[in-house]
């Protein structure tokens, strides 16, 4: 049967088993649009105020569901704002196809209005992308960028669709879901690894976002129980070990425990698990884990060796490098290391607590008291960002969103929508923000009220641009450039200009009292909290050094 | 990293999907992680799908191990591999346009380029084209050569190293 281009977009979509979408129609998405209102019942669109917003919301999406996250965008400005949101979820790795219009191909390279070269923009922020200049060629381009976005290394592609081209009309025969095939594992032998860790006296597992992605929480508790290792994880694994468990270690790196940073100072063996030595982990990469044999275990053959050098290696999906290599693991216990890493932990920063004044770890320890097990958290970038990652009582049940390659302030609105969207309003989403991230993107609030989500964003205002007022103070002498902008914004009016609920609070009390009345509205609220500036994310290694420069009070 | 080999020049061959915008693509990619071209040669091979990339780099190890591997994740690349000197044929193509005004200039070059193997494949009024190929390392030499004997070069091109590994027959 004939379809337009437009319904062969919307029909790959439904075959792809897409019901959520998100996007901001224009000029030459009309045609795309038009097709959306017919398919309307079959897939639900979520119109953001900005397609950043949609971009991160299709981002927040795909984080929650595991599934790919859709977003939609018009040429021109309406691709442009996409960029932002493409390379947050590049940088994290996360399965999206941004499909852009673009102006009719006989008005491409004319400078024709809102006519941009996203495929070209997007280059170096996608995992690949397409411009489709026939409308044969419409379904399988797609169902491609569906396969690439969620095959391998997970992450963006971009489908760009001039306008003729969704008017055209071509056959169209629906095909199957695209089933995600999983790469053969390569690299060293699995039985040579085993015997590392099984001769190893001072394991220590160091893993980061590939764990989450290939969906092997269970798999990684198990060794690390099995063969009684202490992990530490990167930001983007943040929730993979439960809070509390035994042989956690917390985050590693810059903000990361020192008991973290000194285990794989001193261990014999690093087992890097779906990570990949960023610098904000390997401060240093000529002494980190210098004492070490490192194993690098990824799906991502070119993270081997590429910041640190890898002893060994093997290349695959970490599920199922896990499940052979767990068997061959020997059940142990190492008392002399634990010993050792129970001295390390006696240097772990713990901040001190307030009746009277709000402190970041006090409202983190509330908001997971009082959201439960279940809650979604989605963060911006910064201070607030660290301390989320630092205090969150993390479950396995729980998500944590973040934008931890990036560091794109802003991302944590639209990835709350996209969490709420794909929880169905079956959990609780909860935004931390801070007063500068906030301002980025707080005009999402509208859209959160349009569609009656009653997200909880937090506000940690401390009037400051607090991160980058932190590294002033402590490298740049106190001058404290641009980073006080002393703005004068009402939390509570602006919150109720949107149709949103607002609180303001100074202190815990009036924190507590504050979100256990958010948690039972049925609209989005702020909540306002008053932070000192002077508070610091703590620990911090300066960027480049090693254990010796940490600042640990 | 290792140190070995730092400067040397390497060779690389992609063989890619000869669709438009495969180039750009690539060279943003070099672009971006940094990587250095000293020459990229390209043209689409018997199957007209798929074109032959020659990239001359330089680097250590490492470098060279991380250009391939993040080339070889690109879509459009179906073999991304490196070839050595020693095990492979390296030829570019030169041709040099040189003035050539009166008869002792048109006999040195004729001499030089005699001596050399290279062709004098265009003589017009004031100039003449002379035509070489070889390895990177001879096209300089002649190009030495000629400047040893007061040729003065009006314009040069070269195409950058094309390579094919000797043997092998798959």
């Amino acid at each position: 049967m004939q379809y337009t281009g437009a319904q062969i977009v919307a029909n790959v979509l439904i075959e792809q088993g897409v019901d959520t979408v998100f996007g901001y129609p224009g000029g030459s998405a009309l045609n795309l649009y038009d097709a959306l209102y017919e398919y309307k019942d079959k897939i639900k669109h979520y119109l953001t105020a900005h397609e950043q917003g949609a971009a991160h919301a299709a981002d927040g999406y795909a984080r929650v569901t595991g599934k790919t996250g859709v977003v939609i965008a018009t040429s021109g400005p309406g691709a442009t704002n996409l960029v932002t949101g493409i390379a947050t979820a590049y940088m994290d790795s996360v399965p999206m196809v941004a499909i852009t219009c673009n102006v009719n191909t006989p008005l491409i390279g004319r400078d024709s209005f809102q006519e941009v070269y996203i495929a070209g923009i997007t280059f170096s922020i996608t995992k690949h992308n397409f411009v489709v200049r026939n409308v044969d060629e419409l379904a399988d381009t797609l169902r491609k960028a569906f396969e690439i976005a969620h095959t391998g290394r997970y992450g963006p592609v971009l489908v760009d669709i001039p306008k003729d081209i969704t008017a055209a009309k071509a056959e169209f025969t629906p095909k199957k879901k695209i089933t995600e095939k999983k790469p053969k594992i390569k690299g060293d032998s699995i039985e040579e690894i085993a015997k590392i860790i099984n001769g190893s006296k001072k394991p220590v597992i160091y893993f980061g976002g590939g764990v989450r992605l290939s969906g092997a929480g269970k798999q990684m508790k198990e060794l690390i129980d099995k063969a009684d290792i202490p992990a530490a994880y990167t930001i983007m694994a943040a929730g993979v070990l439960d809070y509390g468990e035994k042989n956690s270690l917390g985050l590693i790196g810059m903000h990361g425990n020192y008991s973290a940073n000194a285990a794989v100072n001193e261990a014999d063996l690093v087992l890097a698990v779906g990570t990949r030595f960023s610098d904000r982990v390997a401060l240093n990469t000529s002494k980190f884990a210098s004492k070490a044999k490192i194993v690098h275990i990824d799906i991502d053959e070119s993270e081997v060796g590429k910041n640190v050098r890898a002893d060994y290696s093997v290349v695959g999906d970490v599920k199922q490098v896990l499940t052979k290599l767990i068997p061959l693991v020997k059940q142990r216990k190492n008392a002399a290391w634990q010993r050792e890493i129970a001295k390390f932990k006696k240097n772990d920063y713990k901040p001190k607590d307030s009746k009277s004044r709000l402190t970041p770890h006090q409202i983190v320890s509330d908001i997971c008291e009082m959201a439960g097990k279940n809650a979604i958290y989605a963060t911006d970038v910064g201070q607030h960002q660290m301390w989320a990652a630092q205090y969150i009582k993390h479950t396995t049940a729980e998500k944590f969103l973040t934008s931890g390659g990036l560091g794109t302030m802003g991302y944590g609105y639209g990835a709350s929508i996209g969490a709420y969207a794909a929880s169905e309003g079956k959990r609780r989403v909860i935004h931390i923000t801070g007063d500068g991230s906030f301002h980025m993107n707080m005009n999402e609030a509208c859209t959160a009220v349009s569609y009656g989500m009653p997200i909880i964003t937090v506000i940690f205002n401390n009037k400051v641009l607090g991160m980058v007022r932190q590294w002033q103070t402590v490298f740049y002498g106190k001058r404290y450039s641009q980073s006080e902008p002393e703005r004068q914004t009402d939390y509570v009016k602006v919150a109720e200009g949107f149709g949103a609920k607002g609180y303001r609070c100074t202190t815990p009390d009036e924190f507590r009292k504050a979100f256990a009345e958010a948690l039972t509205s049925d609209k989005p609220v702020w909540i306002e909290c008053d932070i000192d500036r002077e508070e610091r994310v703590l620990p911090m290694i300066p960027a480049g050094g090693t254990l010796e420069d940490a600042i640990i009070g | 990293m290792g140190n070995e080999n730092i400067g040397k020049k390497r060779y690389m061959v992609m063989l890619v999907e000869n669709n438009a915008g495969v180039l750009a693509r690539i060279s943003s990619l070099f672009c971006q992680r940094g990587f250095n071209i000293n020459s990229l040669n390209v043209a689409e091979t018997d199957n007209p799908h798929v074109s032959r990339i020659t990239v001359v780099t330089h680097g250590d190890d490492d470098t060279l191990g991380q250009i391939i591997k993040q080339t070889a994740k690109l879509v459009e690349a179906e073999t991304v591999y490196s070839v050595e000197e020693d095990t492979a044929i390296l030829r570019e193509l030169l041709l040099m346009k040189l003035r050539c005004e009166d008869d002792a200039q048109l006999e040195m070059i004729l001499a030089v380029a005699n001596n050399r193997n290279a062709k004098v494949v265009d003589v017009s009024d004031k100039t003449a084209i002379v035509e070489f190929t070889g390895t990177e390392e001879r096209v300089d030499a002649l190009i030495r050569r000629f400047k040893e004997h007061g040729a003065k070069i009006v314009e040069l091109c070269r195409t950058g190293a094309t390579a094919i590994e000797k043997g092998k027959s798959n």
